[in-house]
């Protein structure tokens, strides 16, 4: 039986947006007094030894590292990255200047006659060179930005009394996230303060980079979010690494600069998801049942720290996804590369985490000769089970009312059946889960997240909150909390834009944390408000974030405890079928079957579901991104495949409900969960049809060519 | 380079742009005009945010010089939701849920209305054709492709 509030109204933003009306910020500002573009370090690594720059024509800047007012460091959770390279180059495009000028054509002409003359150093591109620290160190002794070790029971029994040891490695590439909408961000010098404003995911991030670099008081650092054409963590942290020389800029000149990337600058220089390397040995009895895991997981950090740390995180705690195994033992590291950062992208190390223990699960079952998915059975989680850091599974898991019905919906089984004699053919599953929040103690102790709800005379309710709206429905869902607790009209409830001026800091719009966490704030604050309501008058309430009781303590040290309060779950189902002779992979079908606790609002919650599930089969097959010495080889849109209407089948969903006692309404996070589970799922089907293991994604014709052709 | 005189219609109205022809008809929609429904999306005609028809059919406005449509006809988003097919399609955009981030939905309706035009009752493999130059990112299309069948059949008549 469906919540009420499930049933979908029309979003708040939706006709402005399909009618061209919404103002994304080049509509704001389509001509603008002053443009910036960024000169890029043209060498992944090495010393900047000389610099010429052209004489200035009246009106143009050249701004770089000796016009920063404070330090040369953007503050993400270190202060690694610089505002301008200024004595050494650790990727190819890393910004040395900033040139600002009302002509663009002219600006590309200055840039053109900037002269940087570097001598390079051995760059490294791979874990390996990294680990062999090729051309020295660059971060710490051994370029690990961090290290997570997780030791759950003890793998040395059971690795000693093992009839079988198996062990496998999983690859996945870089992902681009592909925003619609380029990054792009406006500054200006207002009543002594620095105003920015952004497409962009975390107005109190970029205020909290900047501040050191302009040396200013945060609360003359004023970031105002703009409509936001798309993000997917792409605007998580890199507009705090353009927001820094904008605001160099803007500081010198005191102009208003506008700075929107091209789409070839975006796609060549802008972060990317982690490629990772998950290598996996499995003690098995003389039945085939797991004993232990002990798992070596990397990740391709690329140049510079910015959230690595905290992706590692999720992917090791990730790791275990859906199962309960005694004995697991995990090295987790994030490796310094001379490429471009990786940082968030939707799903956040979690995708990593859950193709590698998926793919893995099928190999082993494989090897053993079992059904994959009736090999699974016995280890799905169940209410109370310990997590892989000694947290508990504390709602009821409904993965087996879940697998019942994705059987039903795909014909899965027979499917899985009838292929074993079609070659061409295959369908596969997989099972995955994402934690709601931010990990451990985080949103206790570091978000501490604070929202108002102000009602005006008119008894108009608005809701202040630093959540941006990027595509997710977060200002549709926020108010139907709102209007719902206050039992009050859905259009009498306003989100505010949110402005750091204006809104309290209620934390980042990442973490599939917005719903479960900041939802949870507004409808408490709702309630409080229906209980104070005095019509016609003004009311204000304020709430501060309160952590759900009954949670195992996180040791941050010793990374133990509970890691997220809840999670929420899925099942993907895929088919396919693969031409023999061009190898090119035909999806003929595609389920899921989700918990994530209630859905605030069904029709977006399944525009999350499609959505996520395409972008991931096109990291699952699609979205070769190749980095060659240092240099993205895909340059273009043409190159780079992101998938269009024409790719994949429409896919058949279905949620049930299970209300998080901490969720707005008993929401649990969505946005990212329905990313996790389509690569393993998708190559699952492709090894069936082409009766091979697969171990990396993406799956491209020629991969498939060069498996059968070594089958044969 | 010369400067051309160059007489077009935008929306209904006639225009007469004197400057560069080679200027993209999308930055002169956009910073001349003041018509922002078209994005700038890739700038090399992959994406199509920047759909306009031009003469009926849909084009990427990224790709065209103005100097090449003397006489021509431009409709952009802001004008089709000034006719009842605009609005009909708009709302069935709203209430199919196909609208996230938003930055593509102005050239899928701008994509869709082309369809219409020429095939006011297609199948979802028909609108799926008709879209596939319009890239988007958030919704995985199919509430896009519920959309445009839903104009479809509550627009019967208009096209």
């Amino acid at each position: 039986m469906s919540h009420p509030i499930s049933r979908s109204v029309r979003r708040k933003d939706a006709v402005d947006k399909a009618a061209g009306k919404c103002m994304y910020l080049s509509d704001l500002y389509p001509s603008a007094p002053l443009y910036g573009r960024c000169f890029y370090s043209s060498i992944a690594r090495g010393r900047i030894v000389s610099r010429k720059l052209p004489p200035l024509p009246e009106g143009y800047w050249i701004v770089g590292a000796s016009d920063i007012p404070g330090k040369n460091s953007l503050h993400m959770l270190i202060e690694d990255w610089p505002v301008f390279a200024d004595t050494h180059v650790r990727y190819l495009g890393q910004i040395i200047y900033l040139v600002v000028g009302p002509d663009k054509q002219k600006i590309l002409e200055i840039l053109e006659a900037i002269e940087v003359e570097y001598e390079e150093e051995t760059p490294c591109y791979t874990l390996e060179e990294s680990a062999a620290l090729v051309g020295g160190a660059q971060h710490g002794e051994d370029n690990v930005y961090t290290r997570y070790d997780i030791n759950l029971g003890d793998i040395v029994e059971p690795f000693k009394k093992a009839a079988r040891v198996l062990e496998n490695e999983y690859y996945t590439g870089y992902q681009e996230h592909v925003y619609m909408e380029p990054q792009s961000m406006y500054g200006e010098w207002l009543d002594d303060s620095f105003v920015l404003h952004a497409s962009a995911q975390c107005p109190y991030y970029i205020r909290k980079s900047l501040k050191g670099a302009l040396g200013m008081d945060p609360e003359k650092i004023r970031v105002i979010q703009t409509a936001t054409g798309g993000a997917f963590g792409g605007k998580e942290h890199f507009p705090d690494v353009l927001a820094g020389p904008l605001a160099v800029a803007v500081y010198k000149i005191r102009k208003p600069v506008k700075i929107v990337l091209d789409r070839k600058e975006d796609l060549a220089y802008t972060v990317k998801r982690h490629p990772s390397a998950v290598h996996f040995r499995t003690a098995l009895d003389s039945d085939g049942n797991i004993l232990a895991h002990d798992i070596d997981l990397r990740l391709d950090g690329g140049a510079f720290a910015s959230c690595s740390a905290v992706v590692l995180a999720r992917a090791v705690f990730t790791i275990g996804n859906v199962y309960n195994i005694p004995h697991i033992r995990v090295c987790g590291r994030a490796y310094c590369t001379n490429k471009p950062p990786s940082d968030a992208f939707r799903g956040f190390g979690a995708p990593q985490a859950v193709f590698a223990m998926e793919s893995h699960m099928n190999y082993l079952a494989c090897e053993t000769g079992t059904d994959p998915l009736e090999y699974r059975q016995p280890y799905l989680f169940k209410q109370g089970d310990v997590t892989i850091t000694e947290g508990r599974v504390h709602e009821k898991v409904l993965l087996p009312e879940m697998t019942e019905r994705i059987l039903e919906m795909s014909g899965y089984r027979e499917k899985h059946e009838e292929y074993k004699n079609i070659p061409g053919k295959g369908i596969g599953l997989s099972y995955f889960l994402h934690g709601c929040g931010f990990t451990g103690n985080g949103e206790r102790d570091l978000i501490k997240a604070r929202i108002y709800l102000k009602k005006n005379e008119e008894d108009r309710v608005f809701i202040y909150g630093s959540n941006v709206e990027m595509g997710q429905g977060l200002m549709t869902t926020f108010c139907k909390v709102a209007s719902r607790a206050l039992d009050i009209p859905f259009d009498q409830v306003e989100y505010v834009q949110p402005d750091t001026a204006v809104v309290p800091d209620s934390g980042p719009t990442v973490a599939s944390r917005s719903i479960s966490v900041v939802g949870f704030l507004v409808q408490k604050a709702a309630e409080k408000l229906k209980d104070q309501w005095v019509s016609g008058q003004a009311q204000e309430i304020i709430q501060d974030y309160e952590p759900p009781e009954g949670l195992v303590e996180w040791d941050q040290d010793a990374l133990k405890g509970d890691a997220y309060p809840a999670y929420s779950w899925g099942i993907n189902v895929i088919e396919v079928e693969v031409d023999p002779v061009t190898c090119e992979v035909d999806t003929k079908g595609v389920w899921g079957v989700y918990d994530v606790g209630v859905p605030i609002d069904r029709q977006i919650v399944e525009g999350q579901i499609n959505g996520g599930m395409v972008q991931a089969l096109g990291y699952s097959h699609l979205e070769k991104l190749e980095c060659r010495n240092g240099r993205f080889s895909q340059a273009t849109m043409a190159d780079y495949i992101i998938p269009t209407s024409m790719d994949f089948p429409s896919t058949q969903s279905d949620i049930l409900d299970n209300p998080f006692e901490y969720g707005a309404f008993g929401a649990k996070g969505a946005g990212e969960m329905v990313f996790d589970g389509a690569a393993p799922a998708f190559t699952a089907a492709v090894s069936q049809a082409v009766d091979a293991v697969i171990d990396e994604i993406p799956v491209l014709p020629e991969t498939i060519m060069e498996l059968t052709d070594e089958g044969q | 380079m010369k400067d051309n005189k160059i007489e077009f219609r935008v929306n209904g109205e006639t225009r007469i742009y004197e400057g560069d022809p080679l200027r993209r008809l999308l930055d002169v929609l956009r910073e001349d005009l003041g018509l922002t429904g078209p994005k700038d999306g890739c700038g090399e005609g992959e994406c199509g945010a920047c759909s306009i028809l031009l003469d009926g059919e849909v084009v990427n406005s990224c790709l065209i010089p103005v100097g090449t449509i003397q006489g021509q006809e431009v409709l952009t988003v802001e004008g089709l939701n000034e006719t009842d097919q605009g609005k009909c399609i708009v709302e069935a955009y709203a209430d199919a849920g196909a609208v996230q981030c938003g930055f593509c939905i102005p050239g899928m309706v701008m994509a869709t209305e082309a369809l219409l035009r020429k095939n006011p009752s297609p199948d979802e493999a028909a609108v799926r054709k008709a879209i596939s130059g319009n890239l988007c990112r958030c919704t995985g299309y199919d509430q896009i492709v519920d959309a445009v069948l839903m104009a479809a059949d509550r627009g019967k008549g208009l096209w």
